[in-house]
């Protein structure tokens, strides 16, 4: 299975908790290290709770396990934080600010299993 | 017995929410009421025992990590100081002030957030107001591209939706709140309309408004925009207009996406033309506690809001080349003083991996992911908490912070000074 997917990444309350409690934290890295999903995508590419899914964009990839999100159909969304950042390329057009949201992914089932934001 | 301070400045995000009350028992706070889920940490978890600044790991005197950092930035060619949004303007003046005598590159947190605000605010102008207008006269407001319910949580009730004022004394029976976003969120479920548009669609759909607001609703053609029906636009943009006063918030749905400050400008155009119908005001959603506050001195110092360059003995403003992420992408600092951020932490990380190849000098209350790869940390004083300041609210006005417990580090005003004495 593959598919191309938008993602939008965003702050979340649980990765302020996170923050503040410790970017070293096993709190923060739970709030970061995810991805949601909308239900009928993940249906349709056979993909439970908590499977690990393999995120690749130009600028990289990443491991994160799949939640469901109250989302559009072809988008993903993933909180602010060190794993969304290895998706995120360093262009900006010339306004310096990267292009954090509305950005092309591939989605895959990953071949790590269990295993959350490790390099691809 | 607990020492209470009242009417303390939470300094969270950019609402600088200042009713805040603290209980402090000893050294530490024991309890704080009035803060948002967000705020309470500030607090709550902060740890004010006394730390030792560090070199390469190892603990070192002050003075010691003072003599280091003015090495670092003597020595580099072309140093990088980046960040200034949690800290208070007094220590962003002196920032800018080390940026002009080092030559340096000199950008804020705006560069990754509201950049593209700053460079439409530059285009279009901005029609503005405060919170205090919003609060006591507001009956539309329309959030764009931001979710407060997460990221501003006390915005609603202390300033916006549920707010009470002077003209508004049924709080959200007297106003009108839209949220436009790509997704449901907190924010668009207190929506009394939620207008979901399609990712990249903002522009299309901004534009779509303008020239309804302008007269020119007969020349659109299109049955809808951004999935949205043509009618249900043409219906808010005459609530626009009729509305007594209304407000636009917006964030980094907006900013992040691309378009970018292109579909800023549309917003800031689209609220000024409404200015012909009614009165119509435009406020960013800000998030680090003072990065209004970084632009303002950034602004009145070297007159650009960030992305300044000082190799040439003079101010030259370049957003897309003197941003950090940009310079640290082209691989051109060989050093970076970081202040009050953690751009390891929220920098694509190409840019982020750039920080860890140079040395990096850093001021910070607290450990980030930043400290742990830089080669000296300076554990100032957390404004706010333990030190007084300036901060600007995310409507441009400024509000003094208060200490709730007794001062055990240096302020990074006062290392910055040590820094600027010892390079000089």
């Amino acid at each position: 299975m593959d598919a191309t997917f938008k993602l939008v990444t965003g702050r979340t309350r649980s990765q302020a908790d996170g923050l503040h409690k410790g970017k070293g934290t096993e709190a923060y890295r739970q709030a970061t290290e995810r991805v949601e999903m909308n239900q009928g995508d993940m249906g349709a590419l056979g993909l439970n709770e908590g499977s690990t899914v393999h995120l690749r964009t130009d600028a990289g990839s990443v491991d994160v396990m799949v939640y469901r999100g109250e989302l559009p159909s072809g988008l993903l969304f993933m909180p602010l934080g060190p794993a969304a950042n290895r998706l995120i390329g360093v262009e900006t057009d010339a306004t310096g600010t990267p292009r954090y949201k509305d950005l092309p992914v591939i989605v895959e089932r990953s071949v790590r299993e269990g295993e959350a934001a490790s390099d691809g | 017995m607990a020492k209470v301070v009242e009417n303390a400045v939470c300094t969270f995000c950019g609402c600088l929410c200042d009713d805040i009350t603290v209980e402090v028992e000893g050294n530490a706070v024991s309890q704080v009421r009035r803060t948002c889920a967000n705020g309470r940490g500030v607090f709550m978890h902060y740890d004010p025992a006394p730390r030792q600044p560090t070199v390469r790991g190892e603990e070192v005197t002050w003075g010691e990590a003072v003599e280091e950092a003015a090495t670092i930035l003597s020595e580099a060619h072309s140093p990088l100081i980046y960040g200034l949004s949690s800290t208070a303007s007094e220590a962003q003046r002196k920032c800018v002030a080390l940026a002009d005598y080092l030559g340096a590159v000199i950008d804020t947190t705006s560069s990754v957030c509201h950049g593209p605000t700053g460079l439409a605010m530059q285009a279009v102008g901005e029609p503005t107001c405060t919170l205090g207008e919003v609060r006591n006269r507001a009956d539309l407001l329309v959030f764009w591209g931001c979710n407060p319910a997460a990221a501003h949580m006390r915005h609603f009730n202390r300033y916006s939706v549920t707010a009470r004022g002077r003209l508004t004394p049924n709080g959200k029976r007297d106003r009108t709140t839209v949220v436009v976003d790509v997704r449901p969120t907190a924010s668009t479920r207190i929506a009394d309309q939620f207008l979901q548009v399609e990712l990249g669609s903002d522009f299309e759909v901004l534009t779509t408004l303008l020239a309804f607001v302008q007269g020119k609703g007969d020349r659109l053609t299109a049955e809808e925009v951004g999935g949205v029906p043509m009618a249900e636009l043409e219906a808010l943009a005459e609530h626009m207009m009729s509305c007594r006063f209304g407000v636009a918030f917006m964030g980094m749905g907006l900013t992040h996406t691309p378009g970018q400050d292109l579909t800023v400008s549309e917003l800031f155009k689209l609220v000024a033309a409404l200015n012909d119908h009614t009165r119509f005001s435009v406020i960013p959603m800000r998030g680090h506690g003072n990065v209004a506050g970084a632009d303002q001195v950034m602004s009145w110092q070297c007159g650009y809001p960030f992305a300044v360059n000082f190799a040439r003995g003079y101010p030259v403003y370049g957003p897309g080349e003197f941003t950090a992420v940009d310079v640290l992408a082209r691989q051109e600092a060989d050093a970076a003083l970081i202040l009050a951020s953690d751009p390891v932490a929220h920098f694509p990380r190409r840019a982020a991996d750039e920080l860890g190849k140079i040395p990096v000098v850093v001021l910070d209350p607290m450990p980030s992911l930043t400290t742990e790869i830089a080669s000296v940390v300076f554990p100032t004083a957390c404004y706010g908490v333990e030190a007084k300041g300036t901060a600007y609210r995310m409507d441009g006005v400024p509000i003094q912070l208060r200490a709730v417990l007794p001062t055990t580090r240096p302020t990074d005003e006062e290392i910055l000074d040590q820094i600027t004495e010892a390079v000089r």
